[in-house]
């Protein structure tokens, strides 16, 4: 080994040293904002909501006491509250059934033969992009006991017509057919997402099998594939259900008589209408815990064994 | 799926999507045709699809007069604009990084970014709101926008994006003498642009359609955006006016509409990818 080598090599590392520090550096400057922003803006209030679930906190106020768990023991024993977990697990227990089950059956039905194919996924989807607010109210006339388009129909048919939004023994399953309306189509691509990345070979396979029929083919190749899809899908249409909101406050405002209260209109009517930060900062942490139990279910369980996306 | 279907269950499969669809449309053309319809038919209590008397005109205009509409899609454009234009602006040197380089904390972050992720953005709202009344920013364009400048799943989509562009391209970059900065804004945004128009679109819809956080941060028709000025509408000015009302929908939801018809596989792709986040 000669001296030029040797300070050739020490150059080299001199200069990969300066590089690593340089790119160091550089990815500090790159990351920087970013992550001053998630601490500041996503970290720092969860943290934040927890800690003043165990206050009296109220917006405004001078001074907060901690309270220890009085926020969650108040909340349990409050009719309110279980009411609205209650009929928020009901509408999560009947809107993921059918958005998934129908999501899939139009997946399935659309993606079955080239005709009219585009025409239908589009016009299933379109509720999925229609501001939701906007169709809320315009669902508002359509359910209209007197001058309704459901209504009407039904009259026409011979049936009787219901108060669909005033009447508490229906009002929530009102809610949940809206919630079923609105989320279909999204399920539905979520699924030809699925189907598309079965590998046609398969299917040529089972044709070789003789599960030529589609009937056949669907058992043989579709479903066991698409099982662990439509857990997945399921669980995405859980945590969207959770969040159900927008429609409820602009309508009912959870009435008639918390007949279609639900956890987050509990959460804004306690934090913003009655600015009690403590009490619906537990109240987030109730609604935080089920759609954090779903999302941890999804990328611990299911993200290793779905190919997705 | 391959094969050819019998034309027994070809009649099949269009008679049940046909109805399903029927069903799908019916309150997008009740809206339409409502809002073409005069009062006195509107309260007719018959079920008719087209008005016998037009009154179409009157209604929109009632919807761009009546309440200041043209200033609720001014607002939705500009801070959907402004909310995206910031999330590229923070979220794709980010993404680069975590992709492209090797530093300490590169693990740390990621999972910052997981976890943000998994949280629904009504969790952080009573804090956020504590903190912007505190800065006195509550009812501003600010307070609309702010909280929204960090996209976790735009940091996360760019990043799964970032990571197929080939190395060497990076090097033969270096090599030419770009920055890292440079290497961010000339090199891999160009070459991830399917991904950023993915993540502009699934920006722009989640942030137009937003009516949570504008309802708790804004409380002056000035500044409302779509969805507020609609519920705005629907509350004060045209609890019983339907016809004009159903206008003000169909001129809120036209949009994104017009913008999905003409943009179908972008849009489906773009919404799906948010099934990431759920």
């Amino acid at each position: 080994m000669t001296v030029g080598n040797l300070a050739s090599a020490a150059d080299t590392v001199e200069a990969d040293r300066q590089r690593d520090w340089r790119e160091a550096l550089a990815a500090m400057a790159l990351v920087g904002p970013a992550t001053a922003l998630i601490v500041v803006f996503l970290i720092g209030p969860l943290v934040c909501i927890a800690l003043l679930s165990l206050t009296d906190y109220q917006l405004g106020a001078k001074a907060l006491r901690f309270v220890g768990l009085a926020n969650y023991a108040e909340m349990f024993g409050d009719r309110v509250f279980r009411r609205s977990l209650e009929n928020t697990l009901t509408y999560v227990g009947v809107v993921v059934p059918l958005s998934v089950f129908l999501g899939l059956g139009a997946a399935l039905l659309i993606e079955a033969s080239a005709s009219l194919r585009g025409f239908y996924r589009t016009i299933f989807f379109l509720p999925v992009m229609a501001t939701l607010i906007a169709m809320a109210v315009v669902w508002e006339f359509v359910l209209h006991p007197q001058f309704g388009m459901l209504n009407l129909a039904l009259n026409a048919i011979g049936m009787t017509g219901q108060d669909w939004l005033h009447d508490r023994k229906i009002v929530l399953f009102t809610f949940c057919g809206i919630g079923v309306w609105q989320s279909l189509g999204f399920n539905m691509v979520l699924f030809m997402a699925g189907l598309t990345s079965i590998p046609r070979d398969l299917y040529e396979a089972a044709e070789v099998d003789g599960a030529g029929q589609a009937w056949n083919r669907f058992w043989t190749v579709t479903w066991p594939l698409l099982g662990p899809v439509t857990l997945f899908v399921v669980v995405i249409s859980a945590i969207r259900s959770f969040q159900v909101f927008d429609a409820i406050q602009v309508l009912t405002k959870g009435g008639p008589n918390r007949a279609s209260e639900v956890l987050l209109y509990t959460m804004y009517s306690e934090g913003f209408e009655y600015f009690r930060s403590g009490y619906a900062a537990a109240v987030t942490m109730v609604f935080l815990a089920f759609v954090l139990a779903l999302a941890l279910f999804k990328t611990w369980f299911l993200d290793r064994r779905v190919h997705y996306g | 799926m391959i094969g050819r279907p019998s034309p027994w269950f070809d009649l099949v499969r269009h008679v049940t999507l046909l109805a399903g669809a029927a069903v799908m449309l019916a309150p997008f053309v009740w809206m339409t045709v409502t809002s073409f319809k005069p009062p006195h038919e509107i309260f007719a209590a018959e079920l008719t699809l087209l008005p016998r008397q037009w009154h179409a005109y009157e209604n929109y205009r009632e919807a761009f007069t009546k309440v200041p509409m043209l200033r609720y899609l001014l607002n939705g454009a500009i801070v959907t604009s402004a909310i995206f234009a910031l999330q590229v602006l923070v979220a794709v040197p980010c993404a680069y990084a975590l992709a492209k380089l090797d530093f300490r904390g590169r693990g740390l972050i990621f999972a910052m970014v997981l976890l943000g992720i998994l949280i629904p953005s009504h969790v952080p709202a009573i804090p956020l709101y504590i903190m912007l009344w505190q800065v006195k920013l509550l009812n501003t364009y600010a307070a609309l926008v702010i909280p929204f400048v960090i996209s976790v799943f735009g940091i996360f989509l760019m990043r799964q994006f970032f990571k197929t562009v080939p190395d060497e391209l990076i090097q033969a970059a270096r090599l030419d003498g770009l920055s890292e900065f440079a290497i961010v804004w000339r090199i891999m945004v160009p070459a991830a642009m399917p991904a950023v128009i993915s993540f502009g679109i699934f920006s722009v819809v989640a942030h137009w359609n937003d009516y949570f956080w504008p309802l708790l941060v804004i409380n002056s028709r000035e500044l409302a955006p779509p969805p507020l000025g609609v519920a705005y509408f629907r509350n004060e000015e045209a609890g019983h006016d339907y016809g004009p009302l159903m206008a003000g929908a169909v001129i809120i939801i036209a949009p994104l509409v017009l913008a999905f018809l003409a943009a179908q596989r972008r849009f489906i792709e773009g919404m799906t990818m948010t099934g990431l986040k759920g």
